[in-house]
């Protein structure tokens, strides 16, 4: 059976799996199983509970005598060209099962052999989180059954992950009142991803894609030092950043390619032992894990305030994203026991000093040396944080910068209608036609005066969306400012000639209209003149002849 | 010609005297090959390829030959769970590349039975469980690619225990596979069909699996050379894996020469197996220039220890005196023989089933039922999980998947698992130390001969005892050769009794030169059993 279905995979693209895996009992299938097969499954049905929306002003008066702890697990999918184990490419969103052979599928007599891309990119993340290598780790196969991961177990790192004891730096948004926060990482691990269940629209049945399945993770676990939702989101931002810095990882949170898992717990103020933890997970996006965060620390506040201490179960609770609340998933009977030992198919991974060092000395600037390179230029702390957020924003504007753009500027630009180009049309940076080159051109033109600034927007949006150069489009459209004295004099008086009666009205004192001749000058010059020079002719000549 | 089957006269001495003269029957065209009862066995392989060559015989031919005696001795001894059907047509190809002049691989025209825990791409291979009834591969096994790059034919895949985890060959979902010696009595195991194949003329060489003496035990048992490489001198990759750190394929052949010709094409490393080696393994042939006499002393200088531990109590006597009587031969041959003690020897076996079972707990999860294999129908999730697995799997099976998932569960890996390791590392120590004093070291390969079938399968601690003289060996991840030794009593004409030679690891080389020149050497010594000897006789009419 297997045969069949594997020779399939070269000739058809789409292959399926004998579709009735298994039936739900009741509908209930996924609550059957035990707690320690199922804790790193997404796919479990909810059990709904009842309880009211405790985010009421009492609590927020009372959050205020607690403290949330939160710790956070964060899966990064890295993008190697093939698998963790095997050579079978991964492409999100492929038909199920077209990218699988015998080993990601757990063939019998099928080995794995390490792809040494997922070492390379766990010692760039490991330095990039400042952590300390272990020279000598192993990979250990934690153990479990279901029918997504199709060994019975998970090859992942035990005992000796390949990076521990490390921070990440990082700024919190300015209108979230900023401030500077270093958050400790206990621990960067490398395991391979399990598959993904299909279920039937019915609930009858489920399937199994395994394309997912062995691809490489590198798994980040925080230290448990953020205290609200805010914090949350911005550590799994500065993740997000640093692995699509490294180019390790597209850090796609909609696609799974960046999952985070979050740990709250409340104590008293002043109270030194932890609360009970609870486990949050679902969270597709950074605002979910913020709300997520907050709406769980008011849930614990409220239980706790009201006595109801002991009712704060150790347990994964799913964030509903419509609903806006966290509800139980499972409740955790006790700790699960995966049965790890060290993985005897795969040899020690064993890391050379020079190895190491040839990786350090190739890092990319990070986002924390960005920031603050970025804040030593003089900019904001809105600008910095807005262009180093994007790696690509950042290499565009370093980019603009090293064609001799004024830093001011270019920040206007980028930040303003470029930025706002890029919101409307939805695309990113590197999508737009605009090279940099050509913005710091066109910085220069309108600060040289070659160019009005309105003509300079003009140009923009047309270098953004048909590229070309800003000289060759100010050539093509005659639009080089009109800086020529006489010029634009008899425009003016073209303007006057043909407007006695306005004439007559300014020279009765009614000065405000002078706006309307230099409007009436501007249109006639079709925009080229220069502003400046415009209004200064006007004025003398309005004022001369009375 | 099926009177063998019948009770044959007794006779019991070191030599089966009811042997007639026999050649295997291509040796009658190889114009050089003039066998008589005293003449030590010689490569078949090397004979089948002069013989292919001068166009004496073709592999054709010989498959129709094999395919015969097979059909006569298959009823009674259940080696093989499935014959390739392509067999005949892989014999033409290979005779008509000899005819258009082509080259072919040293294995051209071999015919070579393999394990069916290792997998094949043109056969089913369900390592002898019920969960793989009917289970196709779509890949061959890196060795038996290798196999058949060089030009072997595959004849068939041979019964063992279910995922070679057993010493007898019991333990197969299928069947029950019978010694050649004496169809009353067991094979050995897990790689007991491999062996039975091989003792009966069935095929060849064969290629089986060695985790804990597999090979080695078996090869004992029925009376054929089998030799257990260095971890990680063959690729893994297509081994249905029982305990990854100490699972090797190994061959199995009537000659030292055949085996080491086999262990030839299939080493070396594999891209497809992490723990694959690429340390070279020498042209051993050339160290087989000529048969040397034992008044040549052809090992002179050579130091052996014989470990002491292997020879107290719990040991037959019948077993003692035949290693004893290598051990002589060994002497006369120019060695040093002294007793070596190691003294972490006797918790090999406790470590071993700790680390066999743990590790096969694991390997064996995936086999769940949901992407192939048997799959019981069920409501919901964990009743899949366990129908599947409770009716796909014997009970053997079953009870090592219970060992060493409570050996692995927390609260005592340290213990169990641990420990074992730790007590692996005491005895790869002393496996070393010894190997620096000694170019090889020498034991029995089991306590006793071949036993009746049916007589320990109810007393597996009975069972795994027998293991002691080999999981050492695979603990410390070393090579080793059984070769027939002599004879105890027991069956019709007697029973074969193996010697076992331990090597440093990745020195297969010394083991075969040494063991060849044993083999040459060794007066009067016949082991081919009597299923079989009148055929061969027979053939040569
Ligand atoms: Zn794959």
């Amino acid at each position: 059976m297997a045969s069949t279905l594997f020779r399939n995979i070269q000739t058809h693209p789409i292959l399926f799996y004998p579709s009735v895996l298994f039936r739900r009992k009741n509908g209930a299938l996924y609550c059957t199983m035990k707690s320690s097969s199922s804790s790193t499954t997404q796919t479990q049905t909810a059990t709904l509970e009842k309880h009211q929306n405790p985010r009421t002003k009492v609590i927020d008066k009372r959050i205020k005598d607690y403290e949330a702890i939160i710790g956070i697990e964060t899966h990064v999918q890295l993008s190697t060209l093939t698998k963790a184990f095997c050579g079978c490419p991964y492409n999100y969103g492929a038909q199920p099962n077209t990218s699988i052979c015998p080993v990601c599928m757990g063939l019998p007599g099928a080995l794995p052999v390490l792809n040494s891309k997922v070492i390379e990119f766990a010692v760039k993340l490991g330095l990039a989180l400042n952590c300390k290598l272990s020279f000598n780790s192993k990979f250990d196969r934690k153990q479990y059954f279901y029918p997504d991961l199709p060994k019975g177990y998970q090859i992942s790192q035990f005992d000796i992950p390949i990076a521990s004891n490390g921070y990440v730096d990082l700024d919190l948004p300015v209108e979230f009142g900023g401030g500077h926060r270093r958050f400790g990482i206990t621990r960067v691990h490398m395991e391979e991803d399990a598959g993904k269940l299909l279920h039937s629209g019915n609930g009858s049945f489920s399937q199994v894609d395994l394309n997912r399945a062995g691809v490489p993770l590198l798994e980040i676990v925080s230290e448990p030092d953020m205290r609200n939702g805010i914090e949350a989101a911005e550590y799994a931002a500065e993740i997000q950043r640093v692995v699509r810095y490294l180019g390790i990882s597209n850090g796609n949170m909609q696609e799974g390619s960046l999952r985070c898992d979050v740990n709250v717990s409340i104590r008293p103020i002043g109270q030194s032992e932890f609360g009970t933890k609870v486990e949050i997970k679902n969270l597709n996006s950074f605002s979910s894990v913020n709300r997520a965060i907050d709406f769980e620390i008011s849930r614990q506040v409220l239980l706790h305030s009201q006595g109801q201490g002991n009712s704060i179960v150790q347990e994964t609770r799913l964030w509903e994203e419509g609903a806006q609340k966290t509800v139980t998933m499972r409740k955790k009977e006790g700790l699960s026991d995966y049965r790890y030992f060290p993985e005897p198919d795969l040899p020690e991974v064993i890391l050379k000093k020079e190895y190491v060092d040839s990786i350090q000395n190739s890092l990319p600037e990070l986002p924390e040396m960005k920031r603050r390179r970025y804040e030593n230029m003089g900019l904001s702390m809105q600008d910095v944080l807005f262009l180093a957020n994007d790696i690509n924003v950042a290499k565009f504007f370093d980019a603009t910068i090293a064609e001799g753009a004024d830093v001011k500027l270019a920040t206007n630009w980028i930040m303003g209608d470029i930025a706002a180009y890029m919101k409307n049309e939805k695309v990113s940076i590197n999508d737009i036609k605009l090279v940099p080159r050509e913005l710091a051109e066109l910085i220069a033109s309108i600060k040289g005066g070659t160019i009005s600034g309105k003509i300079g927007k003009e140009i923009l949006f047309e270098l953004i969306e048909k590229g070309g150069t800003v000289k060759g489009l100010i050539e093509e459209k005659n639009l080089v400012q009109i800086v020529d004295h006489t010029e634009i004099e008899k425009m003016v008086d073209k303007v006057l000639s043909e407007n006695p009666n306005q004439l007559e009205q300014y020279r009765a004192g009614k000065t405000k209209i002078q706006g309307y001749f230099a409007g009436q000058v501007m249109k006639l010059s079709k925009g080229k003149a220069n502003p400046g020079l415009l209004n200064k002719i006007l004025q003398q000549k309005l004022n001369a002849s009375s | 010609m099926l009177s063998t089957l019948q009770q044959p006269p007794r006779s019991l001495s070191r030599i089966p005297l009811h042997l007639k003269p026999l050649r295997s029957f291509f040796t009658v065209a190889s114009a050089s090959a003039s066998q008589d009862q005293s003449s030590p066995p010689s490569s078949q392989i090397l004979t089948l390829r002069r013989a292919l060559l001068s166009r004496q015989t073709t592999a054709t031919q010989l498959a129709e030959s094999y395919i015969s005696r097979l059909s006569l001795t298959e009823p009674h001894l259940h080696s093989f769970l499935h014959i390739s059907d392509t067999l005949l047509r892989d014999a033409q190809l290979i005779d008509r590349k000899i005819e258009k002049g082509e080259d072919v691989g040293p294995l051209a025209g071999v015919l070579v039975g393999v394990k069916d825990n290792i997998c094949t791409a043109d056969m089913p291979s369900t390592g002898g469980s019920r969960i793989l009834e009917n289970y196709k591969a779509p890949f061959d096994a890196t060795a038996v690619r290798r196999v058949k790059e060089k030009d072997g034919i595959l004849i068939g895949k041979t019964n063992l225990d279910e995922f070679g985890m057993g010493s007898t060959t019991e333990a197969s979902s299928f069947q029950v596979t019978a010694n050649p010696w004496d169809l009353s009595r067991v094979p050995g195991g897990s790689s007991g069909g491999s062996a039975a194949a091989v003792s009966a003329r069935q095929c060849m060489v064969s290629l089986g699996s060695d985790t804990g003496g597999s090979v080695r035990q078996p090869a004992s048992f029925c009376g054929v050379v089998g030799l257990k490489p260095t971890y990680g001198r063959v690729s893994r990759f297509g081994l249905m894996a029982y305990a990854s750190s100490l699972d090797v394929i190994g061959c199995f052949g009537t000659s030292v020469a055949d085996t080491g010709i086999l262990l030839h094409v299939i080493s070396g490393h594999d891209r497809f197996d992490a723990t694959s080696s690429n340390r070279e393994f020498p042209d051993f042939l050339s160290q087989f220039t000529s048969i040397n006499l034992v008044e040549s002393k052809p090992l002179k200088g050579l130091k052996v220890g014989l470990i002491r531990e292997t020879l107290e109590d719990g040991v037959d006597n019948g077993v003692k005196s035949a290693i004893s009587g290598a051990a002589s031969h060994l002497e006369e041959l120019g060695c040093t023989v002294t007793e070596v003690s190691l003294p972490s020897f006797s918790l090999g076996l406790p470590a071993y089933y700790i680390l066999a079972s743990s590790e096969s707990s694991s390997n064996l999860s995936r086999y769940d039922g949901v992407r192939y294999g048997n799959q019981v129908f069920a409501e919901e999730l964990n009743a899949l999980y366990n129908d599947s697995r409770a009716k796909g799997f014997g009970p053997e099976v079953q009870m090592r998947i219970l060992m060493g998932t409570y050996a692995l569960s927390a609260g005592y890996y340290d213990a169990y698992y641990k420990r074992a390791q730790q007590v692996r590392t005491l005895i790869r120590k002393s496996f070393k130390d010894a190997l620096d004093d000694n170019d090889i070291l020498i034991s029995p390969v089991a306590p006793s001969a071949a036993y009746k079938i049916g007589e320990k399968k109810n007393d597996p601690l009975a069972m795994y005892a027998g293991d002691i003289m080999t999981v050492n060996v695979n603990l410390a991840g070393l090579p080793a050769l059984v070769l027939p030794c002599g004879f105890v009593e027991g069956g019709p004409v007697g029973l074969p009794v193996g010697l076992q030679m331990i090597g440093a690891a990745f020195d297969e080389a010394k083991l075969l030169k040494v063991g060849h020149i044993f083999e040459q050497t060794l007066q009067g010594c016949r082991f081919v059993p009597p299923i079989v000897a009148d055929d061969l006789a027979y053939s040569q009419q």
